[in-house]
């Protein structure tokens, strides 16, 4: 009997995954996002809806989230960002601070595993934020985890943790001043005289040392639990981002959400592509 | 060879027409979801009617003093329209709005902001208020004009205004950047304006367009459709759902 279901299931899966690539084929006749970027709102309303204890909602989160990234590296989106904890989220309770930090360094863990989704999507991770603000525990887990993934080139995973657009705007500024006084301290002769001109900062220099530089601006992004703000993520690179914000919750996110947002994606391509010919 | 050539072709046509049929599927699929977002706005354009005909009680009260300041984007092809927009800045002062922001990313309002002052009755340019005038119960409607030079752009010389300070100093202290002194910074390159509750796209696409980064932070961002197809009740109904919204910032 138990061989019969294994056998039926194994079926069922393998069905769902032809027509998810026949889908996925007919999708492709359009225009695929480079960058598909996630705001993954809603866990705790998930865990009291479905009456959860605590942190079971972000567990099934955790769920959602590697669907979802399948989904997306299947079909052929290159850089999938996800905004995992906010620098505001440290204003939460210390309890759930915690349950929180302990399943991302699980999971980020996880990552190092053979088999896992960064294994077998050829994934490069990157963790981006003021990674200063972590525990040790996750950082080591995070800088471990970027290291061993940097050799992989089929696909990108950014992890927004401890980010704001607000201290990434910061972080970027203080890294232009502290170049631009290296520039000046180059440029000073031998005799010490100070040097008064120096190239001012562009716009370029700016984008240069944004977390995000390592990825080109998404294309969508998608915000779960119908919420219709971005809650200081990703402003400076949302100019020409359709933004989409289906009502359902971050773990009832599925293969449908995924593809209404490149189907919405591609209703707007021809309008981006005109905005970003003319910059 | 000639075997080989001709499975190599037939495998080849039949590829070509797989992949036409797979177009004509794609296509299809978004016919479809076109003929659906017409019916949606024929059904938005009815219920547009309703609202603003008070039909529906629970939209006669707004409780308007939430939103203390109202940002709306514009789509920079039709920010030549002036007229619209002046009936559109018309219907959000009967609403009691009197703090906003207008803005299209290539600064077509700004190049049209002192007629578009003149055509309402009652409205002033935010620049000219004092501070005093700020901090009192508005009077009147005060109108901020914005483009892309004040979002990205005015960071840059804030960047280089918070250099030039940070050269002054001389010591090497990274605790001299935070967020209070870039706001500082913006401020005094003339990048003022606070942060809108609530931002209303009329452009196709849902997307701030560039909107200034700093100030969005918690800001609600909703879609109305293109300036063409405004409607009070539509906005009646964006204004009273904003009103309804519950944030935690985070927490």
């Amino acid at each position: 009997m138990d061989k019969a279901n294994e056998r039926a299931s194994g079926l069922l899966g393998r069905l769902s995954g032809f027509m998810r690539s026949c889908l996925f084929k007919v999708l492709c006749m359009g225009p695929i996002p480079t960058h598909f970027s996630f705001i993954m709102d809603g866990n705790r309303r998930y865990a009291k809806k479905m009456d959860m204890g605590e942190g079971a909602g972000h567990r099934a989160g955790f769920f959602a989230l590697v669907s979802v990234l399948k989904y997306c590296y299947e079909v052929g989106v290159k850089y999938i960002s996800v905004y995992a904890f906010s620098i505001d989220n440290f204003k939460r309770r210390p309890e759930e601070v915690k349950t929180i930090m302990d399943l991302i360094l699980e999971k980020t863990e996880g990552l190092l595993e053979e088999g896992s989704i960064a294994d077998q999507y050829g994934v490069r991770v990157y963790f981006v934020g003021n990674l200063k603000l972590l525990s040790e525990q996750v950082r080591v887990a995070a800088e471990k985890v970027m290291e061993a993934t940097a050799h992989n080139t089929r696909c990108v995973l950014l992890i927004c943790i401890a980010y704001t657009s607000c201290d990434e705007i910061v972080n970027s500024v203080r890294e232009c001043c502290k170049d631009k006084m290296e520039e000046i301290e180059d440029e000073e002769g031998d005799d010490g005289r100070v040097v008064n001109e120096h190239s001012a900062i562009q716009l370029v220099d700016i984008e240069k040392h944004m977390y995000m530089g390592v990825a080109p601006d998404p294309d969508i992004l998608l915000r779960s639990s119908g919420e219709k703000r971005l809650s200081n993520y990703q402003l400076w690179q949302t100019t020409h981002c359709t933004l989409y914000s289906p009502t359902a919750l971050w773990p009832e996110i599925s293969l449908l959400h995924v593809v209404w947002g490149i189907l919405k994606f591609q209703r707007s391509y021809a309008y981006f592509e005109k905005k970003k010919k003319m910059l | 060879m000639d075997r080989k050539q001709k499975v190599r072709g037939f495998s080849c046509s039949i590829h070509q027409i797989g992949n036409l049929g797979l177009r004509l599927l794609w296509s299809l699929v978004h016919l479809l979801i076109s003929i659906g977002y017409f019916v949606a706005a024929a059904a938005k354009a009815v219920e547009s009617r309703i609202i603003s005909s008070g039909l529906l009680t629970r939209y006669e009260e707004l409780n308007i003093s939430k939103l203390k300041y109202l940002a709306v984007v514009i789509e920079s092809d039709d920010a030549v329209q002036t007229s619209k927009i002046v009936q559109l800045l018309r219907w959000l002062e009967a609403m009691g709005v009197k703090r906003m922001c207008l803005y299209d990313a290539q600064g077509v309002l700004k190049k049209s902001k002192d007629s578009i002052v003149k055509m309402l009755d009652n409205a002033v340019l935010l620049e000219e208020l004092g501070e005093k005038d700020l901090m009192e119960k508005p009077k009147c409607m005060a109108l901020e004009f914005a483009s892309v030079s004040d979002g990205k752009e005015g960071v840059v010389k804030a960047a280089n205004l918070l250099f030039a300070e940070y050269k002054e100093l001389g010591n090497r202290d990274e605790q001299f950047f935070t967020e209070a002194k870039i706001g500082e910074a913006l401020r005094a390159v003339g990048c003022k304006g606070p942060e809108p509750d609530l931002l209303l796209v009329y452009a196709p696409v849902r997307c701030h367009l560039g909107f200034p980064a700093w100030r969005t932070r918690y800001t609600e961002i909703v879609h109305m459709g293109s300036l063409k197809s405004m409607r009070l009740g539509s906005l009646t109904k964006a204004i009273y759902k904003f009103t309804r919204v519950r944030q935690n910032y985070g927490k």
